[in-house]
């Protein structure tokens, strides 16, 4: 066997004896702290996703029963942020809201990120005509405003919370393609992946053991700032009539509802507003906060 | 040497295109590596010496079937290898693996060294029982500890990492181990280390190296036969001994000629060329080396010298030996 017994290599063994532990995640964590507003904005989003989930149990009135004695009154300690024209509470039925906006941001990007993964990968390991077909389709999809798009494919589908979620998904998936293709391209010509290649593994080891795992920071940074603007189209779509129906709570549609009473209660209009506009801030935040810890070229 | 070489090279070439012209419709061609043949024995080292983009490493890169000869054959233990199917060059590979020169950019940064190690072990088939086993072994042959497994690779000095890329390479246990510059990245300290766990790896587990360097004194350290390229071909290739005390070439007399003797007293004669090395997309007609030449007659510009014995395995390409 091999002694390669050498003094400069004892030291270093006796020095790295002490090479303290480190993992990926207690990385990200040590420099994610830093990071206040998206630490904050982090903590919102959590809010968030537990009203989602405990909604119905912590409303203080039902969401969708109309109280015909309780018009249209302004916030007070009874009804927090109101009753709207039906006399129902506005801040349960923003409540009740936040599970539709969220599973429809949280299910349309996943969608969007999984499809846009693949044809990223896909189109940055094969490249030549069939990095052309699926980037050619992407610059397509990209070249239509994203709402007129979303508006286009419910024209087809017909209007529902559902078709929603299919419509913004299409229009995530070419900026997750283009996302994931431009750092799989930028791992395809690393050493280590020719190293790879040399050891004599497959394709698909290559992509999914060592190009994939490369590119999941960014798709994480992506996903967070895509549910922020998959809300927001959500609830334009609803306001627009072609996403949630009446009664469902759903902000956007709850934005709609109020627009005949902003000059006399606007409060029916703010309150769903405010939470549309808290939900996507503390997403972009949050995504933020992300993006600046987990890219590799903001060193610490 | 009469024995079926290992590795036999056999006019190999490969052309880079470069597309010009507005549409890109003009094509002119880089040539990376013109007309090479070589051989490489069982059990010796081949040292490939050169300046850099003189396509030493894309020759090695061919060798590997990393990349496609434009023209030509590689014949390994007798086979064809330049005629396999992508799939069979998968499998062929356990036979030949490859060293690279930077040790910070071969590992993968988001691997465990264990999982680094074993990775070859799970592309050919190994057992799971044996992986973790051989990992281990591995670890120890190349003079790492077993407890590293557990390490990422930015936990480790530029000599350590190329002690995993090593393992990493004998995992299988090829025949042949193409070395792209290993040293060249690191220390000289740490140089002599990696060079001595080399030869020491030869003699135990019988491997066969073609060792790719710039630097001669390194090649000198290691190799048993030595050849020197310029501008996409080999322009001498010898014994060590007879390349180091009688170099025929021009270009190896001057390369020679650079190489620093450690004491101030002693002077002898530099050999200095003129210019730099021309671009490969447009190589001087001739003898390529004729423009820095200065022995370079009328016959150098016109005609391309053929690689000639001159003595007993002493093969020069030059109209003047």
């Amino acid at each position: 066997m091999a002694n390669p017994e050498t003094s400069g290599l004892a030291t270093e063994m006796a020095l790295d004896q002490n090479v303290e532990k480190s993992s990926p995640v207690k990385d990200f964590w040590r420099k994610f702290k830093k990071q206040r507003l998206a630490l904050v904005a982090g903590v919102f989003i959590l809010i968030l996703v537990i009203i989602a989930i405990i909604g119905p149990v912590i409303t203080p009135y039902s969401s969708d029963e109309p109280d015909y004695a309780n018009v249209l009154q302004g916030p007070s300690l009874e009804h927090l942020a109101g009753t709207d024209n039906y006399g129902r509470d506005i801040f349960s039925r923003i409540l009740e809201g936040t599970r539709i906006s969220l599973s429809v941001g949280t299910i349309s990007v996943l969608l969007g990120a999984l499809i846009g993964t693949i044809l990223g990968l896909i189109s940055a390991f094969y490249g030549k005509w069939v990095d052309s077909i699926i980037m050619r389709i992407c610059d397509v999809l990209f070249a239509f405003p994203g709402i007129l798009l979303a508006i286009g494919i419910i024209a087809i589908l017909g209007p529902s919370l559902v078709n929603v979620v299919i419509a913004i998904s299409i229009f995530s998936i070419p900026n997750f393609a283009r996302i994931v293709r431009s750092s799989a391209l930028s791992i395809k010509s690393t050493v280590y992946v020719e190293a790879t290649k040399s050891i004599g593994a497959k394709n698909r080891r290559i992509i999914w053991k060592h190009i994939f795992p490369g590119t999941i920071s960014s798709i994480i940074v992506n996903f967070t700032m895509r549910i922020g603007t998959a809300i927001l189209t959500a609830a334009s779509l609803s306001f627009l009539g072609l996403g949630a129906q009446p009664p469902t709570p759903e902000w956007g549609a709850m934005l709609s509802g109020g627009r005949d009473y902003l000059s006399t209660a606007p409060h029916l209009t703010f309150y769903p507003g405010l939470a549309i506009f808290l939900t996507v801030l503390a997403f972009n935040l949050f995504g933020d906060g992300l993006r600046d810890t987990l890219d590799p070229k903001i060193k610490d | 040497m009469t024995a079926t070489p290992l590795v036999e090279v056999k006019n190999i070439k490969k052309y880079f295109p470069v597309k010009k012209g507005i549409l890109g419709l003009k094509k002119s061609y880089v040539k990376a590596v013109d007309d090479v043949s070589f051989t490489i024995h069982k059990g010796e080292t081949l040292g490939l010496v050169g300046e850099s983009g003189c396509g030493k490493s894309t020759t090695g890169r061919l060798i590997m079937s990393l990349l496609d000869a434009t023209e030509g054959q590689i014949y390994f233990e007798g086979n064809e290898i330049t005629t396999l199917s992508d799939n069979e060059i998968r499998k062929a590979r356990r036979d030949f693996q490859m060293i690279f020169q930077d040790p910070y950019a071969s590992l993968n940064p988001r691997m465990m060294v264990k999982d680094i190690i074993n990775e070859p072990l799970i592309v050919h088939g190994f057992e799971p029982k044996e992986r973790m086993k051989r990992v281990k072994e591995l670890l120890e042959v190349v003079g790492l500890n077993a407890y590293h497994a557990d390490r990422y690779p930015h936990q480790f000095s530029g000599g350590q990492r190329q002690r995993i890329g090593i393992a990493r390479a004998l995992a299988v246990s090829p025949k042949l181990i193409i070395a792209d510059e290993p040293v060249s990245a690191l220390d000289v300290s740490i140089q002599s280390q990696i060079l001595n766990l080399l030869k020491d790896l030869q003699n135990s587990f019988d491997l066969t190296y073609l060792f790719i360097a710039h630097d001669l004194s390194v090649v000198e350290h290691i190799s048993d036969r030595v050849g020197v390229m310029y501008l996409g071909k080999i322009v001498e290739i010898a014994d060590k001994k007879t390349l180091y005390k009688d170099p025929q070439h021009p270009y190896t007399k001057s390369l020679l000629s650079a190489v620093p003797i450690p004491d101030p007293k002693l002077k002898r004669e530099r050999i200095i060329l003129k210019g730099d090395i021309p671009s490969p997309a447009s190589p001087p007609s001739g003898c390529t080396f004729h423009t820095r030449c200065p022995l370079a007659t009328e016959v150098c510009k016109k005609e391309v010298p053929k690689l000639r014995e001159t003595s007993d395995g002493h093969y020069v390409s030059c109209h003047l030996v």
